[in-house]
């Protein structure tokens, strides 16, 4: 089909109403940028899950990295939107403002690398992120001992999505699982899922390939059984990448983690194995475990489980917006409020 | 001459002299180009239009030009927007110690011949020079006036709902030249600058629509920003088509890496021109027969509604607001 002949399907959809949870920023932030809530039958409901790893990063990481800043004297290097989320008490731009060493980076080997050029310096690399991002994160360990430096760490709060498919599914009727992250694990992941009756679509990430796996899923949905279908597979095999996983599985193992506004999924995260201790910050620095105090206002949970829209919330554009975010899902691009926020939300 | 400027290059004294007569006269020479205190010229008819802009780009040099043409061209540009007819510059140089002679030379050559090609004359300068990390290489300012036509006036508060929108070339070129000259990304593409001097276009322009609304300059903010500037001043809503808005492949292809909107990224010979529905055609005809305007594009309409918004249209047929103007992408782009 075309892409207007896509549009008038989903437009003039009849069927049963259906809730559909796309888990990756990219998904999130293109789907606003495309303006297609704004032309969705009424019956379809997207629901902005948790996909974008600045989203989900607890408050108690952020307050680990910036005991790391303020009290160790090291030198965070994190991607840049990290930087603005809020802590317990502050966000690391701030822990700047107050005197920390808090750097910009765009990769984890260039923070390896820094770390590299500046041996006096203790370097810490915020290591957040999912499928997609841990095999870089582990590389930039790898670089580390090769390069046989004692200064480089990382602060782990990688998550793996399998965990969250299970704990979210109540929450949703179908996924519109992320091409990127199945081009790492391969499809059979979903192939589990959907024995165990939850349903998925693997989408690319233009305008035209959400609105084909969107098409897709909600015409398997009518059909009434539990359903899987790759439609990305120009991108996404069976099989996956099974060298970046084999390299993620030599270097890390599974962990619990928190996901910010969700709660604890268990084995949804992964942490450094034992023997790369010297290298994972939290053993490295001894850093004492951080509670973690939430804005009770902040609704994201709520809104990354879909229960509310990012308007429900009571600081929506208000005290929390793209300028000053209160909330993790307004300081990203990718995080549902910012992009709600941005591009206008259903307002069109 | 030394091969570095010196201190004493920016004293007044025989140095500076050295400079003007060896150097600076050899490339903006003309008959105006003085060796007084001041310019003196000829009054020219009608209304005037002055400007003034500082450049302070880093790097100095980059795919598709240099701080000299770019010097030229902002405040060129500036004064085409009011509609006027560019005339005369002057340029104030401040220079670090120790840049080589032969980048002054560079500099100064791209602004003699990008002054010629635009038809402006550089009547008065000044040199200053300042202690190393004073400055980053060299930073200048033009400053120049324009004459313009009875009957033309142009102006952001002049928007009016109907109106169509024209971009006059592909957008984003500049900005994106220069992130990738600053070499931070480690992404290599082939993308050039978008630098001209758009005096004459503007001028073929105004032949065929003197009832021109706005012209503006999409420089710092570039496209976006522009578009935002004038929903505020006019009081209006603005629809674009994004299909219809040119952007190069090679723009789309790092912005696309690096999660930027090509309609926030500077242009530094790209304008945006509002006017008359029934013009447009001709307007957008005669630009393309014009050296630096030859994408010109309508890409959307000035609207009664959505006050104060930017509503893109989007490839698959959705509707979004393009979100507002954001903190400052790169810094030092001009």
């Amino acid at each position: 089909m075309s892409s207007s002949e896509l549009r008038e399907y989903l437009q003039n959809y009849s069927g049963p109403e259906i809730r559909i949870m796309e888990v990756c920023g990219t998904h999130t932030h293109e789907i606003f940028r495309q303006g297609i809530r704004n032309f969705l039958s009424p019956k379809i409901n997207l629901i902005s899950g948790p996909g974008c790893p600045v989203c989900v990063t607890p408050v108690g990481y952020i307050d680990e990295a910036i005991y790391l800043a303020l009290e160790k004297n090291v030198t965070i290097t994190s991607f840049g939107d990290l930087v603005r989320v809020p802590g317990s008490n502050g966000s690391l731009q701030k822990a700047r403002a107050q005197g920390g060493k808090v750097k910009v980076v765009y990769s984890p080997l260039d923070a390896e690398k820094y770390a590299k050029d500046h041996p006096e310096e203790q370097v810490v690399f915020l290591s957040v992120g999912f499928e997609t991002t841990t095999p870089s994160d582990v590389i930039a360990v790898k670089n580390a001992i090769r390069d046989g430096i004692d200064n480089f760490a990382i602060l782990t709060a990688n998550k793996t999505m399998p965990g969250a498919y299970e704990a979210m599914a109540s929450s949703t009727d179908a996924y519109l699982y992320p091409g990127h992250v199945h081009a790492i694990t391969g499809t059979k992941v979903c192939e589990d899922l959907k024995e165990r009756g939850v349903s998925g679509v693997i989408a690319g990430f233009t305008g035209e390939e959400l609105l084909t796996a969107l098409a897709i899923t909600v015409r398997k949905f009518s059909e009434g059984e539990p359903f899987f279908v790759n439609a990305y597979p120009r991108v996404v095999t069976a099989e996956g990448s099974p060298a970046a996983v084999a390299l993620v599985d030599k270097f890390t193992q599974p962990c619990d983690a928190e996901w910010r506004g969700i709660g604890v999924i268990p084995a949804s995260g992964v942490e450094l194995r034992e023997e790369y201790a010297a290298y994972d910050a939290r053993k490295k620095f001894n850093i004492p475990a951080q509670e973690g105090v939430y804005k009770t206002a902040c609704r994201c949970g709520e809104v990354l489980q879909g229960k509310i829209k990012p308007t429900d919330c009571p600081l929506y554009g208000k005290a929390c917006n793209p300028d000053h975010p209160v909330g993790a899902c307004m300081v990203s691009d990718e995080g549902a409020c910012s992009a709600f926020y941005m591009y206008g939300g259903n307002n069109l | 001459m030394n091969d570095c400027i010196t201190l004493a290059h920016g004293s007044g004294g025989r140095k500076t002299n050295e400079l003007i007569s060896e150097l600076f006269k050899k490339h903006l020479g003309n008959a105006y180009f003085t060796a007084d205190d001041a310019a003196v010229l000829p009054r020219p008819e009608g209304r005037i239009a002055m400007s003034t802009d500082g450049f302070i780009v880093s790097p100095w040099k980059y795919p598709g030009g240099n701080i000299g043409r770019l010097a030229v061209c902002g405040t060129v540009n500036d004064l085409a927007c009011m509609g006027a007819k560019p005339l005369y510059l002057t340029c104030s140089y401040v220079i670090e110690e120790g840049l080589p002679i032969s980048d002054l030379e560079e500099i100064a050559a791209a602004m003699g011949e990008t002054a010629r090609e635009a038809g402006v004359y550089i009547v008065a300068g000044d040199t200053k020079v300042a202690g190393k990390g004073q400055v980053d290489k060299i930073f200048i300012t033009t400053a120049g006036i324009g004459v313009i036509e009875d009957g033309v006036e142009t102006s952001g508060k002049l928007a009016q709902p109907g109106d169509a929108i024209i971009v006059t070339g592909d957008v984003g070129r500049h900005g994106t030249a220069i992130l990738l000259a600053r070499d931070e990304y480690g992404i290599e593409a082939d993308v050039t600058s978008d630098c001209a001097p758009l005096g004459q276009a503007v001028e073929k322009a105004l032949e065929v629509c003197p009832e021109m609304h706005v012209i503006r300059d999409a420089t710092r903010g570039g496209v976006g920003t522009v578009l935002y500037e004038i929903t505020e001043q006019a009081n209006v809503g603005i629809r674009v088509n994004r299909e219809d808005i040119p952007v190069a492949e090679e723009v789309k292809g790092v912005t696309g890496l690096l999660g930027l909107e090509p309609l926030y990224l500077a242009c530094e010979g790209r304008m945006v021109m509002m006017c008359p529905k029934d013009k447009a055609d001709a307007v957008v005809e005669a630009l393309s027969g014009c050296k630096y305007t030859k994408g010109a594009k309508i890409i959307g309409e000035v609207t009664q509604d959505n006050v104060g918004k930017v509503v893109m249209a989007t490839e698959v047929g959705g509707m979004t607001y393009l979100p507002q103007p954001g903190n400052e992408l790169l810094p030092r782009i001009c």
